[in-house]
């Protein structure tokens, strides 16, 4: 099983990207710029509105077509595809969270006299990150789940090298796929567990 | 923008458009069939026997947590070759098999939390009253359990949406598989792909504003139900 190394790094790297889109989208459309609001709501619902194989495909093959950009390699394809994709939807829990932390918070942080920035860098935020974490979690696992996905352009991960050795041995089949879902589930294992004991940090002691 | 062409565009639209009805055909056949094997799960889990409660659920632990696509693959490819039960199945079938399966496991949890929701004091009415099981749960447990996950039931109706485009890998003729055939005979994906964006964006865009509003009044309901009951408490 030599994919695993290109379904890890992608896993990590879409996953950076991904929370990293997910708080820039996420804080942009609670901004008061309407400009910046509209443009971010706009990216939220393209890619939640289309699916995420017809994203990679058009990010695959359209962008080089469409912008003469050459996205460096497949590997920037399937990672940028898939925070893309992800950060949407998980910008949709940074805002929710930042918008159901108490209002008294930032009222009293306002009567201390914080400005906007320390408002919510200080206050606002530590709390509503807390209240994102399970979900976060939960997405790290669809990220997982979702980098099986590069194999389709071409990605040489740890369905790709199933793939070949399938059609190589084919009465072999259902080893070789049963062996690729134990190990998606290997390396999900750890991320469940994660998620579980995120739930239970959200849950101590969070002003509500 | 110069490799932009219209003409591929409005060549290539009829095309993909016939796979539109597969496409949706398969989602809705999926959506019929995880929905009924939801209830498989439920009901395997409210067995009172520890160890297979145990095993259940690291089974679907294990079914959500890895790709559907390596399931599709499963199905399809690996199935066949099981000695003794494998059979070869159509790709039409194997799909509605490999997201049946997978996506009834996140179903299952759905019903689980609404049968969850379910008051305590239902359950023993109905043992009070002497309900048999068959009746208790068709006549008192579901029918309210199950009314207030009905927007979860229509997100999970949209997201399978967008999984079924997975089907095209083995074969299943939707709008990706037609988009992808039209690009490799003429050499152009860009505008096959943009189309099956676009008719994504169509369809689960207006679906998702629905559903969302379908919500917002399910919660008023629901809201109001419990005001009423609190009103009622303060009275008496």
């Amino acid at each position: 099983m030599k994919g695993i190394n290109i379904t890890i790094t992608v896993l990590i790297a879409s996953a950076f990207f991904g929370y990293l889109f997910a708080f820039i989208a996420g804080l942009c459309r609670l901004s008061n710029n309407i400009l910046l609001r509209k443009f971010t709501g706009f990216y939220v619902e393209i890619f939640r509105g289309t699916s995420l194989i017809v994203q990679l495909f058009w990010l695959y093959y359209a962008i080089p077509i469409l912008f003469g950009i050459d996205l460096g390699s497949d590997w920037w394809a399937g990672v940028i595809a898939i925070a893309l994709n992800y950060g949407a939807y998980m910008s949709e829990i940074v805002r929710g969270s930042i918008l159901s932390v108490a209002k008294g918070q930032s009222e009293a942080a306002t009567a201390l006299n914080m400005s906007r920035f320390q408002r919510m860098r200080l206050v606002i935020f530590p709390q509503a990150v807390r209240m994102m974490l399970p979900e976060f979690g939960n997405y790290l696992i669809q990220m997982l789940k979702a980098t099986s996905l590069v194999s389709l352009i071409g990605l040489h991960d740890i369905l790709y090298y199933g793939d070949i050795l399938r059609s190589s041995n084919l009465s072999q089949a259902p080893v070789v796929y049963l062996l690729v879902l134990v190990f998606y589930f290997i390396l999900a294992l750890p991320l469940i567990f994660l998620t579980r004991k995120m739930e239970s940090i959200s849950k101590k002691g969070v002003a509500s | 923008m110069e490799n932009w062409s219209w003409d591929v565009f409005f060549d290539a639209f009829p095309i993909v458009l016939q796979g539109l009805g597969i496409t949706i055909g398969l989602t809705l056949t999926c959506y019929i069939f995880s929905l009924v094997f939801g209830f498989v799960w439920i009901f395997l889990r409210r067995i009172p026997f520890k160890p297979l409660n145990w095993i259940v659920t690291w089974i679907m632990e294990f079914i959500r947590s890895t790709p559907p696509l390596v399931q599709l693959f499963f199905i399809y490819y690996a199935w066949p070759m099981v000695p003794g039960i494998g059979m070869t199945l159509s790709p039409f079938t194997s799909a509605v098999l490999g997201l049946g399966i997978h996506f009834s496991t996140y179903i299952g949890e759905v019903y689980r939390s609404g049968i969850d929701g379910v008051d305590k004091g239902q359950w023993e009415a109905a043992r009070a009253l002497n309900f048999s099981t068959g009746k208790k749960w068709t006549k008192i447990i579901l029918p309210q359990a199950i009314p207030p996950t009905i927007p979860m039931l229509g997100n999970y109706l949209i997201i399978m949406f967008k999984e079924v485009p997975l089907a095209s890998t083995i074969g299943v003729v939707g709008i990706l598989h037609m988009a992808n055939s039209y690009g490799s005979q003429y050499w152009t994906y860009l505008e096959p792909l943009t189309i099956v964006a676009i008719l994504f964006l169509v369809l689960s865009y207006p679906s998702a504003i629905l559903i969302n509003k379908l919500e917002r009044k399910m919660n008023r309901r629901f809201d109001k139900k419990e005001a009423l009951k609190s009103s009622e408490g303060a009275m008496t």
